[in-house]
């Protein structure tokens, strides 16, 4: 009967460890989830540079007072364009790669749990970004409202509109899936032995991620759907004449957005986490209160959001309560810089690539932090607001932050991916660059903001005009630097220094138990976990 | 005929056609939508895509059942399903959160406010001064079909109350269904399954009945200020999900008549009676905040 036979063709290709099918007709249709996240970190740094152009052009137009090269509108396009862009296309798709090639070597499993479903949830992205990106051609121009999409600005847009809502649409449906994926990976395919208390942070970072997604993800689409109908349908959502309020839009935004902020954060601190144990040779300080500190983030994101609308006019209770909420981010927030800080102390500490943009996170991150903190004061947010000191609190949090922990894992996992080591030197002067230029582009924003020049605006008071000089210069030179990333990947994927197995004398975990570069199953059979005395993280803070 | 192996190997699939199909058929559609939305071109032009999508939908799903009734999945490939389906039900309840956020937000503060409560008095002195704020509201300006804007609602115990307690037989006689699998009483089963669509189908007439009186006689429509718009929004995403979740229903219905499910092992029923259930308690929200308090 055709049972027996079907099984034993499933099993045959099973055993067939290298199948793969040939040529594009491979990456399009793939399941397995070494190709997928691969896919995810090429689109995650194509949309890298496509972001990171639309910077270059608005830091080129504010290089000088005046108007230079780019129309108002266009400038304001660009604006929200990078937002979108860098958020829903960088940085988000960047992680869920390093989760698809990590989790299932991280936890024994021998794939993703639902493969074809990884592959259509990487596969919506590139249209998606058709979509939202082909938005800015159409009359009318693109969207120009900022990222936040706040009525009723955004629902004035012309042609865009629609496009970028639907854009929306599809990307929330794929990180959906990409959630449900992980969530469902790391409860139900972890090795015999893995328990949730011996997971490696990376992983347990991810699964909280994963829940924030699945949880405002769906809120986002009805928000934006609101949106919509207001344009097209007649609804009033946000109409005060029909009995709506442009302010509920921010509220129902913003429910989103903050927990969408530490979907941002929360696998670069488990990545940070992976990485400092290693180089200091020491095992994570604390790591049962990292797990709680996340988790506890994550439960605080659900209740701050407010804090982005302190000047909305909302009654004096609320201001109080997301306020003091908000400040309550910075205890489990403190946990973890201190434990990254112990787990440094008297640690035999070795500065390969990895571990600098690991340490230049614990820094720089920690600006981000304390900068959130002074916003997080109201009457003090009524000076900030909407002001250069914003965008420089956001970028710490998000440039030195997310994005410098996705390069510092890119450059942690990159031997085990591609069996080689990478140019060391080459990789260290792509850290240093960034990290000096970053603060050349980001820290003068401090000033401007405080000295009051607003956000999102083409031109500006010649009083803000040496600073904004000395943003974009360093703004250019940190975007140049960046293509030294690329380069540097190429030349590993190409040939170099063999990796060894364990590629970092610290490393712990079972990805490292691997050969490198790591075959395209693993863990067909799961490891024994019993007979690895350093497969996952064990914790020795009990001991 | 086995639908489960005790091999311990988790089965992974080799490669599918079906994503790239469902991305390609997602993004045809859309931008159909926006050719439709931005009048470039007429209403017809997402049928294309709309197409490919149920042909994906089939395709895919085949594959999957084709799968599962020779045996290959295991019952960690099984628990990954349950989980998955869970999760996206949460997915779900998020979506229709955001909703009811939007009423409960209109309701208890964006109306009052504008009648000028507490600190917003301003906006009774200055801005509408003539507005009585109350629920249903449709806004100072009364936004609506009618001259004046005037408009009535649907009352509660009428169409209302009666799809209550449709729903709520379809929840009885869907779980009467899977006691009667359980147990291996097949021809209890496929009678209380198609009870259970019929009933879901009725739903949807009588809602579909409904909008046509609203839209009618009520001079309530989409455009009726917010209490239209919260109103259709509402009751319009929980009504498809009423109809996906009844030709889900209808398709498992199909694969009962054709032999398909164990008394131990039954995913796909369970799943859609899981998302029926999960339909069934969206109403009794809807019921309660949007027709009766």
């Amino acid at each position: 009967m055709a049972h027996s036979e079907h099984a034993a063709t499933a099993h045959e290709e099973h055993d067939d460890h290298d199948h793969k099918p040939k040529g594009l007709w491979r990456w399009v249709s793939t399941t397995n989830h070494k190709d997928i996240g691969t896919l995810y970190l090429i689109f995650s740094c194509t949309m890298f540079f496509v972001a990171g152009s639309f910077a270059m052009l608005i830091r080129a137009e504010l290089f000088k007072p005046g108007l230079q090269f780019l129309d108002p509108a266009l400038f304001n396009t660009f604006t929200t364009m990078h937002g979108l862009v860098m958020i829903f296309g960088a940085i988000m798709p960047g992680f869920v790669g390093l989760a698809n090639w990590m989790i299932p070597m991280q936890v024994g499993a021998p794939d993703m749990a639902l493969p074809r479903m990884n592959n259509f949830s990487f596969w919506i992205l590139p249209f998606a970004f058709t979509l939202l990106i082909g938005s800015i051609f159409v009359p009318g121009g693109g969207m120009a409202g900022g990222w936040t999409l706040y009525p009723p600005l955004s629902i004035q847009t012309g042609d865009a509109l629609p496009m970028a809502i639907f854009s929306i649409h599809l990307m929330g449906a794929s990180s959906i899936m990409g959630a449900i994926n992980i969530i469902v990976t790391i409860m139900n395919m972890r090795a015999p032995g893995m328990s949730l208390l011996r997971m490696p942070l990376f992983v347990w970072t991810w699964l909280i991620t994963a829940f924030l997604l699945i949880a405002v993800m769906p809120v986002l689409a009805g928000a934006v759907t609101m949106l919509l109908t207001d344009h097209f349908f007649g609804t009033s959502f946000f109409n005060a004449a029909g009995g709506g309020d442009p302010v509920m839009f921010q509220h129902i935004f913003w429910f989103f957005g903050h927990p969408e902020v530490y979907i941002m954060i929360l696998p670069g601190f488990g990545i940070v986490s992976e990485i400092i144990p290693t180089f200091s040779r020491k095992p994570l300080f604390g790591y049962d209160a990292m797990v709680y500190a996340t988790a506890s983030i994550a439960f605080l994101s659900f209740i701050v959001w407010a804090h982005h609308m302190f000047t909305v006019g909302l009654p004096l209770a609320s201001e109080l309560f997301f306020m003091l909420s908000t400040m309550l981010i910075a205890i489990p927030t403190g946990v973890k810089v201190f434990n990254w800080s112990a787990t440094l102390y008297r640690g035999s500490i070795s500065y390969d690539p990895p571990m600098l943009w690991a340490l230049a996170f614990l820094f720089l991150f920690s600006i981000g932090g304390f900068s959130g903190l002074m916003l997080a004061i109201a009457p003090a947010d009524f000076q900030y607001q909407d002001t250069y000191f914003v965008v420089a609190h956001f970028h710490y949090v998000l440039v030195s932050g997310a994005l410098f922990s996705i390069m510092g894992a890119v450059y942690y996992w990159l031997p085990k991916w591609t069996g080689h080591m990478y140019n060391m030197k080459l990789a260290k002067w792509h850290f240093w660059l960034s990290a000096i230029f970053f603060n050349v582009l980001f820290f003068p924003q401090h000033f401007l903001g405080l000295a009051g020049m607003p956000r999102r605006i083409p031109d500006y008071a010649t009083q803000f005009a040496d600073w904004n000089m000395v943003s974009s210069l360093g703004g250019f030179a940190f975007g140049a630097s960046q293509l030294l990333f690329p380069y540097i990947i190429w030349q590993c994927v190409r040939g170099g220094e063999k990796a060894t197995d364990r590629v970092w004398e610290g490393a712990r975990g079972l990805e490292w138990e691997l050969p490198s570069p790591a075959p395209y199953h693993t863990w067909a059979e799961a490891p024994a976990m019993a007979t690895l005395d350093h497969g996952a993280p064990v914790h020795e803070t009990h001991g | 005929m086995a639908t489960h192996t005790d091999s311990d190997k988790y089965y992974l699939p080799h490669g599918s056609p079906w994503p790239i199909v469902g991305s390609v058929a997602l993004f045809s559609t859309m931008l159909g939508a926006v050719a439709y939305l931005n009048d470039w071109l007429g209403g017809w032009i997402f049928l294309p895509g709309a197409l490919l999508l149920i042909g994906m939908f089939f395709g895919w799903f085949s594959t999957v059942i084709d799968e599962n009734q020779h045996g290959v999945y295991n019952r960690e490939v099984d628990r990954s399903f349950r989980m998955g389906m869970m999760w996206f039900i949460f997915s779900e309840v998020m979506f229709f959160a955001a909703f009811f956020g939007a009423l409960f937000y209109a309701r208890r503060l964006a109306v009052p406010w504008l009648g000028g409560e507490g600190v917003k008095v301003v906006n009774r002195l200055f801005l509408w001064p003539q507005f009585s704020p109350g629920w249903p509201s449709n806004g100072p300006e009364h936004l609506g079909p009618r001259a004046g804007g005037s408009f009535e609602v649907m009352p509660a115990f009428g169409i209302p109350a009666l799809n209550t307690i449709i729903l709520l037989t379809s929840g009885v006689t869907v779980t009467i269904a899977h006691h009667a699998l359980r147990t291996g009483r097949r021809g209890v089963l496929k009678l209380f399954l198609a009870f259970t669509f019929l009933l879901g189908f009725t739903f949807v007439s009588l809602q579909v009945h409904e909008y046509g009186e609203a839209y009618r006689e009520l001079g309530l429509r989409l455009s009726t200020g917010i209490y239209g718009s919260t109103f259709f929004m509402l009751t319009g995403f929980h009504g498809l999900h009423v109809t996906i979740g009844a030709i889900m229903l209808v398709i498992i219905w199909l694969r009962t008549l054709r032999g398909h499910f164990t008394p131990t092992h039954h995913f796909a029923f369970e799943a859609v009676s899981w998302y029926w259930h999960f339909v069934d308690v969206v109403w009794l929200g809807l019921f309660v905040f949007v027709y009766w308090l």
